[in-house]
This record gives C-alpha cells, structure tokens and sequence, in this order.
C-alpha cells in the first residue's frame, strides 16, 4: 500500500520511529469519578458504592479474585454495562447516556479482540477511520503508534500469523492511536506467559507515562498491579476493600482479605491491651504481649488480629540476647520450603500456632534446620492491628 | 495400544454407502451410457438431450429459480440468523420454535400447507378479497412465483441455520472493542460483522443453491405447465417417456452441476457443522 | 430503525410458522370442504384417516420402512461417528465428504439409480429394501448428530477404562454407549423421521402395497384434495412435534 514505509528500522529509521512516535502525544489524559458506582443483577449487587476519583494522567487498577465486580465495574466504565446507582464523571461530564462509540475511551481486551479480518495497519487504523479521518493523516497515525509498540514491521499481518504478545501490542496501539484521555484495560496480559508479561508491564507503563493518560486497569494478579499503578483498588465480592499506593496497601492492609490477597500474611488473634495513639500493645492467645505502631486510637479489650509480612521477620539462633524495642516470639522450625530468592520458614510458637518467617537466600543469614528452636524478631513499625475475620 | 484400527469401524457405513448409493448410481449411469448406447452414438445421445428445448428451458429455469430462492432465503435468513445469534431468552427461543419445526416438517407436508394458503380460495386470496383490496384472486400457485415462494419457504432453514452457527462465533468481544474504539452501530456491522459472517453467508448460499438445483416435489407440486425443472425432467424421462438414456444424461448433468458445488461448499464450510448440527 | 429488526422477525416467523398452523387446524376441521377457518372442529377427518384400510396400511408400511432405516442407519452411523472422532488416519475431511453425498446429491437421481437397480433385482416394493435405502440418506444425519455428540464425550474417560484393563470393544460398550445416549437417542430419532418423511425414493421404490404416507398424500394431491390429507399432514406435523420434544428433552440430559 502506497505511503506504508517498509523500511527496515536501521540507526536513522529508528529516530525517525522516536520522532513519530512523539508526535502520538495528544492531549493529557482526564480525570475520571466514579460516584458510587453499582450494578445490580437480580438479588445480587456485584458492585456496591464504588467511590473514588481517578486523577488526570493517573494509573489506577482494579485488583480483585474472579467475581468481585472489577470487570463490572471496568464494563460500567467503558458503557457495556448499565450503571444502576451512582453517576460516573469525566472532567465533571456524566457519562451515564453516552454510548460507548462516543465516550472515546480506549479499550484493551482480555484476548484481545484483533479484527481477524484486518491486517495489523487496519486494526490500528480501525478507531480513526470510524472517527472519519483522512487518509493520510491515519497513515502518519497509525505508523506513530506501531513505532510505539514496535510493530511497524508486521503491519501487513493478519492476527492468526502474530503471536500472543505481538497481539496485545497491536490491541495496546488500537487503542491509544486516537489519543484518548482514558484507556481501559480488562486483564490484557492474562493469557500471556510470566516473563512476557513482565516485559509487557515495563512497556505499557512507559507509554502510559509518556502519553500522559489516564489508566483504568482490571488484573487479578497482584504482583502486576503493584508494579504498574499508582493506586489500587482491592474488590471482593462487590466491595471495595481498600484503596492505596501499592505499598501503602500492601504494608498497611485494612482488613484480612486484603492482607491476605496482596501476598502470604501473618495474622495471629488476640486482643489489645492498651490502646494508642502511638504504640498500642497487644496480647495473643497464649499471653504473649506483642506491640504495634498505629496513627489511630482503638478501643482497649477489643478482639483483633497482629498482621505483619514474613519477609519483616528476622530469625535467630534462641541464644541470641533480644534486642530492645522489637517484638519477640520463640519456637521451633516444622519446615523449609526452598523459594529460590528466600527461604520460608514454618515456625510453631508455644501456642501451637504457625508463623511464616522468610530469610532472604545468602550466606550471612541464619538458616536453621527443622525441629532447631529458633527466636523471631520484627519492628512494631511493621505491624498492623486487624479487625477479626467478618464471619 | 498397537496399531490404531479404528478405521475398521467406518467399513460398515462405507459398505451402506457402496452397496445402496455409490453401486446403484454407478450401474444405472454405466449401463444406460455405455453398455445400452453404443459407444459411438455417446456423444450424440449427450448432444441431442442437451440441445432440446425442453431442457435448455428447463435447466434455464432451475438456474433461474434456484438463484431466486438462493437470494430470498438470504434476504430473508440473514435478519433473522441476526435477531437468533445475538439474543437470548423466550423471544429468541419462540424464532427458534419458528424456524426448526418447519425444518423438520415432512417437504410433501409443507408444499401441501403452502397450497393451501396460496390457493386461489386460500387464505391469502380470501384476505385480499375480503378486504377488498383485488377484486379477483391473485394467481399467487402454477407458476414461477409458487415454485420461488415455495422453495423459499422450505430452504429457509438451512440458510437461517448456517448463518446461525456462523454469527455465533463472532467474538462478542471484537464487537464491544469496535464500539470501545467509537466505531457506530451502523459502521461496526459494515465494517466488522458483515465481513465476519461472509463465511456463512457462502456456505449458506451454496447449500441452499445445492438442494434448489435438484428440488423436485414443490415445484412439481407448486408450478405451472410451464415452469419444469431438470428434476421434474428427469422423473417424466422416466415415469411417462420410460427413457433411461435421456435420464442418464440429465442425471449426469444435474450431479455433475451438484457435485462441483459441493466440492465448493466442502472446502470453504466445516463439515461437521453442516445444517446447523 | 431498533423495532426494525424485531418487526421483520416476527412477521417472518409468523409466515414460517403459520402454514404449518392452518395446516393443523384444517385437520380438525368438522365441514365437508376443506375452508380456513372451519365452520367446526371434529375428529371426523382422523377417523376417516385411521378408519380407511389404505391410508392404515400405508401408515404401517411408513412405520416399518422408518423402523428398518432408523436402526441401520443409527448403528451404521454410530460405529462411523467413532471412527471419525477418535481414529488416528488420513483423508478424514475427505470421508465425511462422501458421507454427506446422499443428502446434497438430487433426490431424484439418487432414487432412480436406487429404482434401476432395485427393479433388477427384484427388490422394489419390498419393506426391508426401502427402509435400507431409506438407511442411506438417515445416515449423514445420524452422523452430523453423533459427530458433536462424541465430540463432548471425555477423551480421558476412554483412556481411564482402557488403563483398567477394559478391551476397545469393552470400553464402547460400557463407557462410550452410555456417555453417549443421549445423543444416540437424537440420532435415532432423527433418523427415523428422515425416513417417515422422505418421498422422493418411496415414490419410485414403493408399490401400491408399500407406499407410505407421503406416498399417499402426494397420489391424492394430484388426484383429488380430499381433507383427509389435512388430518394426515396434521399427524405427520405432531410426529415432528414430538420428536422435537423428546430431542429437547435429550439436549437438557446431554449438558446435565
């Protein structure tokens, strides 16, 4: 086709690629509202109350098992889903009558949903050409986007002749190649192996920062959406759990759900002893009194549940004096499970329970034997006190 | 398990196959063609059946009508394959109804049914005439518009069920992206779903054009004097002239024109979908 | 434009539906004339139907010529559906090609060949000889059905019995027969209706004594239209209404 440079990207013609893809730069992305946002099916309300707002230029995921109402709530957004309560803004704008086609967001699928009757050009051109863009102008855009994605050499492929990753950037160039404030994301790295998904999260994440828009991303993998987002929202059955930086959810979880889904979590119940603010002191079943520092007041005598991440935990040989101002609980090693980067200890402390302790893989660390008694140790700093389970 | 010799299992359908298909289609035409003629006369008996009238007219109207009824049932079909693959619960299951209980019906029963209503005091007529809308009955029976309107009602089916199964496995997703990326309901299905259900509409077209070129009992039962099919050619050749030779080279004709088309229909359609199995 | 669609649908399934309708309702019909809509409702027609040694014989020789088709070509047609499912050979698409033939070729080719060599030997008007040509075009039905049929049947659970021992023919019989009966059933119903309602090769192959009812119905369309043939046709349309039922009913067994 006339205009389709087929040239191979040698020195110049990657510059030329750099100075191309720059031109993709459109407008900054917008901020989006979601003002309790719910969808109801029969008796069951798969999204309840969904409240936040998504800034300007933000990457911001929906993290959650299957069935807690994140592609609901991505389908809502996107204008698939009908919105039952609450209103959902863009700049200020309800969005609530505009139909899909002319929301303007950019959508990314799951398996991606490549034309399989287009080439690769086509499916790019696809957004632009619906929009009624002269010819040369969707040329010029559609060879800066597959610059992007680094796909300008495959624009004359058919989907079935692309491989999964090959795949997903075309459906990652689609869906920007008109410049929308906002891209929408359904799991679009889930049928793809773990490496190349990895190297796909570093490439998405670049172009969202240097095309400046706004991310609404839904993935199942935790590991995924810390790495990529700004904030998270955690879902489970409808709800919003909790809503954070990655780190700060990840460190400070809420609740049990969400400590438990970010990564393996301690939890040990018991009931505090003294209240904060500051540090509040906590006794577990068995007695032991353990501390936490927390910004917040609670309620002297109240049930809970001690948090804290294995990776927090140092373990040393049970001769080794205690070190003041940390936490301290004794037991014996039951198991060694073998990571790779770390070791996972199993630790039954005299209560009988199982403490997850992990000792990062290098020689300078204590690496116990199973049945060895062993001391933990971990800063207040890095515990959390949880309300008990929800029944 | 040693060697796979499930194949063994197929010699009882190929002996079914052989024994009362293939052997008696292959005697008849042999015997008519090449042991009754003698060879020389061959290309002459194949010449002078050809150049009749009565079967140029003929194979004239069975292409004539079969492209008719071929673009009616796709007219027809291709709304209602549309409405069936993209909707669900009583409404879709009540076309559903509609369309698989005539499918079923015995051809002689539906032909009979349609006479009835297209009958100079059918239905229809009595309608129009009550309404007064015509003054006498339409002739709606006895000619090329009964046999098209016939056939059109019979093969419906299998167009409306072959676009079917093809619209079904449009990727809903391809859909909802095309929307997503602020393609209009009216250039997503110009520009996506009708060049993604063209395949059904070529396997559904050549079906339908396959079992028109060889239908036999409505037009005989549903045109006029005028209006004869190689079909209905073939059976008078044998039935009230009791000649096999011209029989033969009809057949030939016929099966030839038939099996070309099937071979078409086999390469571009998965068999084992075939009429909406 | 959005009450387009539903619109031509309706009208389109009501034209599909009604003829089939008015059909069944003439077949009630109490008049002496066959009119739309009947000045009464009776059985009288039924009883004409079932009351004429004629028309009962061709219902018995329909019956038993269905029977013979029905069985030959669901056993036929299921050994085939295996094979083609489960074996390891070529030219596959090519055999199902060929099996499909009878059912795309033109019946009337198909049913003077089957006359030509029917009448050589003697063999037309015989029962078992229709129903066995009959056999030829139920079978490419029976084989669509059972092709999806086996499709949806565990491969594993094949490879289970045969690592416990059970011999290919054994394993059939006690594991692929009974996954599979549901669809088998289908077929068999299937097969027989393509029998009970064939023409063309009954025309040819039948004589007065065997000809079936759509034999039957076509001699006195052409002779004179007596509205016994709209309680016939009625019958045939309940036949198909009940073989639609009992497939259904399948179906819903075959996701269980």
């Amino acid at each position: 086709m006339i205009g389709r440079d087929a040239s191979v990207p040698g020195a110049v013609g990657l510059a030329r690629a750099r100075e191309r893809a720059a031109a993709v730069t459109g407008p900054a992305g917008k901020a989006l509202e979601l003002q309790g946002l719910t969808k109801i099916y029969g008796s069951e309300t798969v999204v309840d109350r969904f409240e936040t707002r998504i800034e300007a230029g933000e990457f911001f995921s929906l993290l959650g098992p299957s069935g807690s109402g994140k592609t609901t709530t991505l389908m809502m957004v996107a204008g698939f889903a009908s919105i039952d309560a609450g209103r959902l803004l863009v700049d200020g704008v309800d969005l609530a009558a505009v139909p899909p086609e002319r929301r303007g967001f950019g959508m990314v699928f799951q398996n991606y949903a490549i034309f399989p009757h287009m080439d690769v050009f086509e499916n790019v051109a696809f957004p632009l050409r619906a929009r009624g863009m002269p010819k040369a102008l969707v040329r010029e855009r559609v060879a800066a986007a597959l610059d992007l994605v680094q796909l300008r050499h495959l624009s004359d492929r058919y989907a079935r002749q692309l491989s999964g990753g090959q795949q997903q950037r075309v459906a990652i160039a689609r869906a920007i190649v008109f410049q929308p404030p906002v891209v929408l994301m359904d799991e679009p790295l889930g049928a793809l192996d773990k490496n190349l998904r990895y190297d796909l999260q570093v490439e998405i994440k670049e172009i969202q920062r240097r095309l400046g828009m706004t991310v609404l991303y839904v993935t199942h993998d935790q590991e995924e959406a810390m790495n990529l987002s700004d904030r998270v929202a955690i879902m489970s059955r409808g709800r919003v759990e909790q809503i954070g930086a990655p780190r700060a959810v990840y460190e400070r979880p809420v609740n049990a759900f969400t400590a438990r889904f970010l990564g393996e979590a301690n939890l040990l119940p018991g009931r505090i002893v003294t209240p904060g603010p500051g540090r509040i002191a906590f006794q577990l079943e068995d007695g032991a009194v353990l501390h936490a520092d927390e910004a917040a007041t609670r309620g002297a005598g109240t049930e809970g549940q001690l948090f804290v991440r294995p990776e927090k935990l140092t373990l040393n040989p049970s001769a080794d004096p205690l070190r003041d101002g940390l936490n301290h609980l004794s037991g014996t090693v039951r198991r060694a499970s073998f990571l790779g980067s770390v070791v996972r200890y199993a630790v039954e402390t005299g209560s009988g329970a199982l403490v997850t302790a992990d000792a990062p893989n290098v020689a300078a660390h204590h690496h116990p034997e199973p049945g060895a008694r062993v001391a933990l140790a971990w800063s207040p700093a890095d515990t959390v006190i949880l309300p008990p389970d929800a029944a | 398990m040693g060697r796979d010799r499930t194949w063994l299992l197929l010699l009882p359908a190929l002996g079914l196959l052989v024994l009362l298909f293939l052997a008696p289609l292959a005697w008849f035409l042999a015997r008519t063609l090449f042991i009754e003629t003698a060879p020389a006369e061959v290309p002459a008996l194949f010449a002078d059946v050809l150049t009749a009238r009565s079967m140029q007219v003929a194979a004239l109207t069975t292409l004539w009508v079969s492209v008719l009824v071929t673009l009616a049932t796709l007219v027809i079909g291709y709304p209602i394959a549309f409405y069936l693959a993209n909707r669900r619960g009583w409404r879709a299951a009540l076309v559903v109804f509609c369309v698989v209980v005539p499918y079923f019906t015995s051809v002689i029963v539906r032909t009979y049914a349609l006479t009835v209503v297209l009958g100079r005091s059918g239905l229809i007529n009595e309608l129009l005439g009550a309404s007064g809308l015509i003054g006498a009955p339409l002739a709606l029976l006895y000619n090329t518009f009964g046999i098209v309107v016939g056939m059109t009602y019979v093969l419906l089916p299998y167009m409306v069920l072959t676009l079917y199964a093809t619209m079904k496995a449009i990727d809903p997703n391809l859909l909802r992206a095309g929307r997503a990326l602020g393609a209009s309901p009216l250039y997503l299905f110009r520009r996506v779903y009708l060049p993604l259900s063209v395949p059904g509409i070529v396997s559904g077209s050549l079906i339908v054009l396959i079992l028109a070129l060889g239908f036999f009992i409505t037009p005989a039962l549903m045109g006029g004097p005028g209006d004869v099919t190689v079909a209905m050619l073939i059976e008078r050749a044998i039935e009230i002239l009791i000649d096999w030779p011209s029989a033969a080279v009809m057949s030939v004709v016929l099966l030839a024109a038939t099996l070309i088309l099937f071979a078409v229909y086999a390469r571009v359609t998965d068999l084992r979908r075939m009429m909406g199995a | 434009m959005r009450a387009a669609l539903p619109l031509f649908v309706g009208c389109a399934c009501l034209l599909l539906i009604l003829p089939i309708a008015i059909v069944v309702v003439l077949g009630f019909s109490g008049g002496t004339f066959l009119r739309f809509p009947p000045t009464s409702l009776s059985l009288r027609w039924f009883a004409a139907f079932l009351g004429d040694p004629g028309w009962r014989a061709a219902l018995w020789s329909s019956l038993a010529i269905g029977g013979v088709a029905c069985v030959v070509a669901t056993g036929v047609g299921f050994l085939a559906a295996y094979a083609l499912v489960r074996g390891a050979f070529p030219a596959k698409r090519l055999i199902l090609a060929v099996a499909l033939l009878p059912i795309v070729s033109p019946t009337v080719v198909t049913a003077i060949a089957m006359y030509y060599a029917s009448a050589r030997l003697g063999l037309v008007g015989n029962v078992v000889w229709v129903g066995l040509c009959h056999a030829v075009i139920a079978f490419p039905v029976v084989l669509l059905i059972l092709l999806s049929a086996l499709q949806a049947v565990d491969l594993r659970l094949e490879q289970a019995a045969l690592s416990l021992g059970a011999s290919r023919a054994r394993t059939l019989r006690t594991v692929v027969v009974p996954l599979a009966a549901p669809g088998l059933a289908s077929a068999a119903l299937f097969a027989f209706l393509t029998s009970f309602d064939e023409l063309v090769i009954s025309l040819f192959l039948t004589n007065a004594a065997t000809q079936t009812l759509p034999v039957r119905i076509w001699n006195s369309l052409h002779m004179q239209v007596e509205p016994t043939v709209a309680a016939v046709s009625a019958f045939l349309i309940g036949v198909t209404g009940v073989i639609l039922a009992a497939d259904a009913l399948l179906r819903r067994r075959r996701k269980a």
